[in-house]
């Protein structure tokens, strides 16, 4: 039994379906790279996923127990199982440690000076000490989305949901990104990276499923995909004047 | 014209001397406006966060509604009050006709429409995004509207001063409901309107300077905070 499993799982908005059968499965310490075109459906699968939207078919599952389609109760605990770093993250008004601490305290974990500690560490691994008090809605794009990794990672969520988490960053700091990234796995926690960049999917992912227009195209061991994908394009999205490496 | 002004001088010193039956009425308006506004942000607020949260059916309407209520007269709230409190009404054994605390029923009803659906129109304003990230670290339904009131904190504040100030200057429900009695629920409206009627300009005049300025203390900070 998978730990998370989505089975046959389809998105419509109005009559345009943006998910069409899915299915996948993920494990604890592993790295499920998703990787496709801008518009495939990678932030969708990710919200629904994350229980933020109700799939139109199929079933989200969390160690055999159907998650999606159960009455809020229950998906605000399966959510809080999880943690997810959007594409575009937002911060609340309020300073960074606040952000950082916000999930831990609506989950109830911990006394204040605990939640801060554990902030605290949160933000060393992203890069950020010294900017707790600093207000949040004053930091750059990828400073945010550095915060919003932080306000993820603090939660040791069981599953982590990466939506383009270095899409925004300076190359230094995309790689000091990664590398923790690569500590968080093989631990306790499943990852999904969704992500258009063929290169840090080929560093981080154990295994790739390519999303193309709402279907899998291509799922198994990075190299293989990665390889496949590179030498003839069986998806064929790739992106015209694109300065990725294939 | 020569009245008026001597009117205005006289006020001016009822007020500068700290006169104290003008200083009284002047607590016991603030005190009780003060209280209404305070206990029906405390319903309304929640309350404005859930409909606004919340899907349901007719919640257009509903939100629609709340809008047309803004200009409640306030007469007519003092009569629907008065008619609840009233000895042969539903609530008259309770006994809160001719008192304050039945004052501070009235004005609750009178803004909760605008608290209500002002509140509506502040959180509209909080980015979804932001609603999103709240759920997404597991944030339950209250927890989600705590977040989203603190995220437009200036708006909902501003929305309780402008209900504070309608209680403040509104006389129907203070007339019809306190009935104006001396040293017990005359506030500053209704005691214009009685010393006027009595011919006690002077009072009335000091009475009326007061009140302007409450309120544009409140407009003034409420621009400000509407600045943020
Ligand atoms: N709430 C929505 N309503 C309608 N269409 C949507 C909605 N969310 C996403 N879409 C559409 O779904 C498609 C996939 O979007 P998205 O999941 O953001 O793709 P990706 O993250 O891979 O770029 C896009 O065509 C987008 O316009
Ligand atoms: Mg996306």
């Amino acid at each position: 039994m998978a730990f998370l499993e989505i089975r046959n799982l389809r998105k419509s908005y109005g009559r345009a379906q943006i998910l069409k059968e899915i299915n996948l499965s993920v494990e604890k310490g592993e790295i499920l790279g998703l990787i496709g075109p801008t518009g495939s459906g990678k932030s969708t699968l990710l919200r629904l996923i994350d229980l933020l939207e109700e799939p139109s078919r199929g079933a989200i599952i969390l160690e055999g127990r159907a998650v999606s389609g159960r009455p809020e109760k229950e998906r605000i605990a399966a959510r809080r199982r999880m943690a997810m770093v959007f594409q575009k993250p937002v911060m609340f008004k309020s300073n960074v440690l606040d952000n950082v601490t916000f999930g831990l305290m609506v989950r109830g974990e911990g006394q204040a000076e605990e939640r801060e500690e554990k902030a605290r560490a949160a933000l060393q691994a992203v890069g950020l000490s010294g900017y707790e008090s600093r207000d949040a809605n004053t930091l750059s794009g990828g400073e945010m989305q550095r915060i919003a990794l932080a306000r993820a990672i603090v939660l040791e969520p069981e599953l982590l949901l990466l939506d383009e988490p270095t899409a925004n960053l300076d190359p230094r700091s995309a790689s000091a990104i990664d590398s923790l990234l690569q500590g968080l796995a093989g631990g306790r926690t499943a990852v999904i990276l969704a992500t258009h960049n063929m290169m840090q999917c080929r560093r981080l992912a154990d295994r790739v499923a390519v999303l193309v227009e709402g279907k899998i195209t291509a799922l198994g061991e990075s190299e293989a995909v990665l390889g496949q994908e590179e030498r003839n394009g069986t998806s064929g999205w790739k992106v015209p004047g694109s300065d990725l490496p294939w | 014209m020569e009245e008026i002004w001597n009117g205005i001088l006289r006020a001016v010193e009822l007020i500068v001397t700290l006169n104290p039956e003008v200083m009284e009425i002047t607590a016991r308006s603030l005190f009780i406006s003060f209280t209404a506004a305070t206990l029906a942000a405390a319903i309304d607020i929640p309350l404005g966060g859930l409909i606004e949260l919340r899907e349901f059916r007719g919640k257009r309407a509903l939100v629609d509604l709340i809008q047309t209520l803004y200009g409640l007269p306030t007469v007519t709230v003092g009569l629907l009050v008065f008619l609840l409190l009233s000895r042969s009404g539903p609530f008259g054994s309770l006994e809160l006709l001719y008192t304050p605390t039945g004052m501070v029923i009235g004005q609750m009803i009178l803004i909760s429409p605008i608290l209500i659906g002002l509140t509506i129109s502040a959180l509209r304003g909080v980015s979804p995004h932001i609603r999103d990230t709240a759920i997404s670290l597991g944030a339950n339904e209250s927890q989600v509207i705590r977040t989203i009131i603190k995220e437009a904190r200036f708006a909902v504040v501003a929305a309780v001063l402008i209900g504070f100030g309608r209680a403040l200057s509104e006389v129907g429900v203070a007339m019809m409901i306190g009935g104006n009695i001396r040293d017990y629920t005359r506030v500053l409206t209704t005691s214009i309107a009685l010393q006027t009627s009595m011919g006690n300009l002077e009072t009335s005049m000091a009475l009326g300077i007061i009140l302007i300025g409450i309120s544009m203390i409140l407009n003034l900070s409420l621009s400000r905070f509407q600045g943020r």
